[in-house]
């Protein structure tokens, strides 16, 4: 006779999370990143009562995923219109989901700013050390000698500068309460990740601040590799340089 | 100084009618970064609108302060930013966000003289930045000129019943010298009931605030889907054209006039002393001083045209609103030009001689 087969699920699609396929390339992390995001606010019991702020790049169909209020903003922008948001609607919880080139480049006034007021918003940061909507240009955190379309040889230190350590430099700002660097290219690090996002969401529904999660990512099409291989980049060549930790907390 | 009762007189400047008028209009947020000659506005208001309620943020650039202001206005809630021509030129990009996601959202520019950093003189060189689009793509704005500092306070007011109405949002192009001119004015609250009023229903049926009890709501300018733009733009254009009803000119001694002058603004209203005194000398003037900048008071110019009169466009620049004042009069008649140049004061005894010269044929 054979032997009775259990079986358990190991993924329930959070409530507001959309039942679709998904546009992103294969092996991208965004999915993993929204369904983080869309679990957390699940368990916080947030969904209802949730105004998602969605920016410029691979990310801005996040709309089409995670089933809440959004309102869509500018390339960089969005810290400045979360504010936006929060000051008009005290009671909501705000978040919003960013690049690097979109929270790095363009958007760094309005992300230093935001977190040096204490708003009580959270930002999920997905550094995937390129601009991937775009077509693979050099992001403020690609990696030196990182090949792109516009840093064909290579990104070089003395010509472009050096990535561009956010998760360190927001922790630096007297507003921010939480930031935290973590990465989604395994399950053990997933795990570590939901705990992140899920504490910079407990930053602003207690009141505390500025919450910030720096979450490393793959984009293989823009890196030219398999799934596989952008993973294992995320371990042996960003970790070292990005590493891992919670750089500011409030516990 | 604290917010004014209704049917107190106060004495103030141009830039506190904006803020008072704002506050009257129910408004509850204000982002900004300072910039002469509005500075009034801000420093104002980082007082009078803590003590309403509301939130005054003093934005780290124009650009955050313009998409704080999209973020609010996508919470249906009344909010408003205010600059000067550089600080504008850095909004337009979140202003062209806001009409493209229909939000509503109140924009106050107390135009300087430019290009560039220019000075800090008054100036109407941002008529073509205002009435044309101003950001990328295919938008309008609805504009209003006050001439007055009672219609500071007052367009205030209706800005924000124009932004709710129409979903878009509105500038209050304003002037160095209205900005910083003081006068009387009457303060007043729309009451509760009359079409300027507000309540707390406004915008319930697209603002966005958690999705309970109802689907997603998402506020949006892309439009990728197969013909899905040219769709969203075609309701834009049908929106603007419902905006003209709401077209408005001041018109004064025109009736039985030759030549009519077309000046809007401070320039408007110091033309108006110009008129009356040339007037008083047996001259037939007559001053047109369009009111909203966008839509555009076309019909009535038209029908002037018609009449046979003859017109003269004076600005404070080289040259913006006549094109419009053109386009309107083309099939009857053309309009003379006189310009006076962006950072200088002029006086109506400036304007007589321009005045005299389109009328004699000179
Ligand atoms: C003002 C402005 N400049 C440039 C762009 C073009 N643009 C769209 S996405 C993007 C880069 C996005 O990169 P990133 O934030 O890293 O997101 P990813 O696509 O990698 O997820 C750029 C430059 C834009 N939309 N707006
Ligand atoms: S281009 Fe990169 S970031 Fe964009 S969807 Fe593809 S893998 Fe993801």
């Amino acid at each position: 006779m054979a032997e009775a087969v259990i079986e358990k699920e190991a993924f329930v699609l959070p409530e507001n999370l959309a039942d679709r396929g998904s546009h992103y390339c294969p092996g991208c992390h965004h999915g993993i990143a929204h369904r983080l995001v869309a679990e957390c606010l699940s368990e916080l019991g947030l969904v209802d009562n949730t105004i998602c702020v969605s920016s410029i790049g691979c990310s801005v169909f996040i709309y089409n995923y995670i089933l809440m209020d959004t309102i869509e903003a500018p390339h960089g922008r969005a810290p400045a219109v979360a504010t936006g948001v929060k000051r008009a609607r005290k009671d909501k919880f705000v978040f919003t989901y960013q690049g690097d080139g979109d929270l790095a480049s363009i958007g760094l006034a309005e992300s230093v700013h935001c977190a040096n007021r204490g708003e009580k918003i959270s930002v999920v940061f997905v550094n995937n050390t390129v601009y991937g909507m775009t077509g693979g240009q050099m992001a403020p955190t690609t990696m030196i000698g990182q090949k792109t379309t516009t840093c064909p040889g290579g990104r070089c230190e003395d010509r472009e500068g050096s990535p561009m350590k956010m998760a360190e430099l927001m922790a630096s700002l007297g507003g921010t309460a939480y930031s935290a660097r973590v990465a989604t290219n395994n399950m053990k690090n997933i795990v570590a990740a939901k705990k992140a996002v899920m504490k910079a969401f407990r930053c602003q529904t207690e009141g505390r601040g500025f919450g910030f999660v720096e979450l490393l990512s793959a984009c293989p099409t823009n890196w030219r590799m398999s799934p596989v291989a952008a993973n294992e980049r995320v371990e042996k060549e960003m970790i070292p340089y990005f590493p891992l930790g919670t750089y500011k907390d409030f516990e | 100084m604290s917010a004014a009762r209704d049917g107190e007189r106060i004495f103030i400047k141009g830039n506190e009618a904006v803020a008072h008028g704002a506050l009257a209009a129910g408004c509850r947020c204000y982002f900004g970064y300072p910039i002469t000659p509005q500075n009034d506005i801000p420093e104002l208001l980082s007082s009078l609108i803590p003590e309403a309620g509301g939130e005054f943020v003093q934005a780290e650039s124009e650009v955050a302060a313009a998409n704080m202001l999209l973020g609010s206005a996508a919470c249906g809630v009344r909010a408003f930013t205010s600059s000067s021509s550089p600080g504008i030129s850095l909004m337009q990009e979140a202003i062209s966000y806001m009409a493209g996601s229909e939000l509503p959202g109140v924009i106050v520019n107390m135009v300087r003289g430019g290009p560039g950093l220019g000075d800090i003189g008054p100036s109407q060189g941002d008529y073509f930045q205002a009435v044309k689009g101003g950001g990328h793509g295919d938008y309008r704005l609805f504009v209003l000129a006050p001439a007055t500092c009672q219609e500071a306070y007052d367009h205030m007011i209706e800005a924000f019943h124009l932004a709710f109405k129409y979903r878009n949002p509105v500038m209050v192009l304003g002037d160095a010298i209205l900005g910083q001119m003081k006068e009387p004015v009457t303060a007043w609250t729309p009451r509760l009931g009359d079409s300027l009023s507000h309540d707390d229903t406004e915008g319930a049926e697209w603002r966005l605030e958690g999705s309970a009890n109802r689907p997603a709501r998402l506020l949006k300018s892309l439009h990728l889907e197969e013909g899905a733009l040219a769709t969203h733009n075609k309701k834009l254009v049908a929106k603007y054209k419902e905006m003209e009803q709401e077209v408005r000119a001041e018109e004064c001694l025109c009736e039985d006039a030759e030549l009519i002058v077309a000046a809007f603004g401070s320039i408007g209203r110091i033309v108006k002393s110009t008129v009356r005194h040339l007037r008083d000398k047996g001259h037939k003037v007559g001053l047109f001083r369009p009111i909203t900048l966008f839509p555009f008071p076309t019909a009535r110019l038209e029908a002037m045209a018609v009449e046979g009169k003859r017109f003269l466009t004076i600005e404070h620049n080289t040259g913006q609103m006549v094109e419009d004042v053109r386009l309107a009069i083309r099939h009857h008649a053309d309009s003379a030009f006189h310009g006076c140049m962006p950072g200088d004061l002029p006086s109506p005894d400036d304007f007589v001689h321009p005045i005299l010269n389109v009328l004699e044929g000179k």
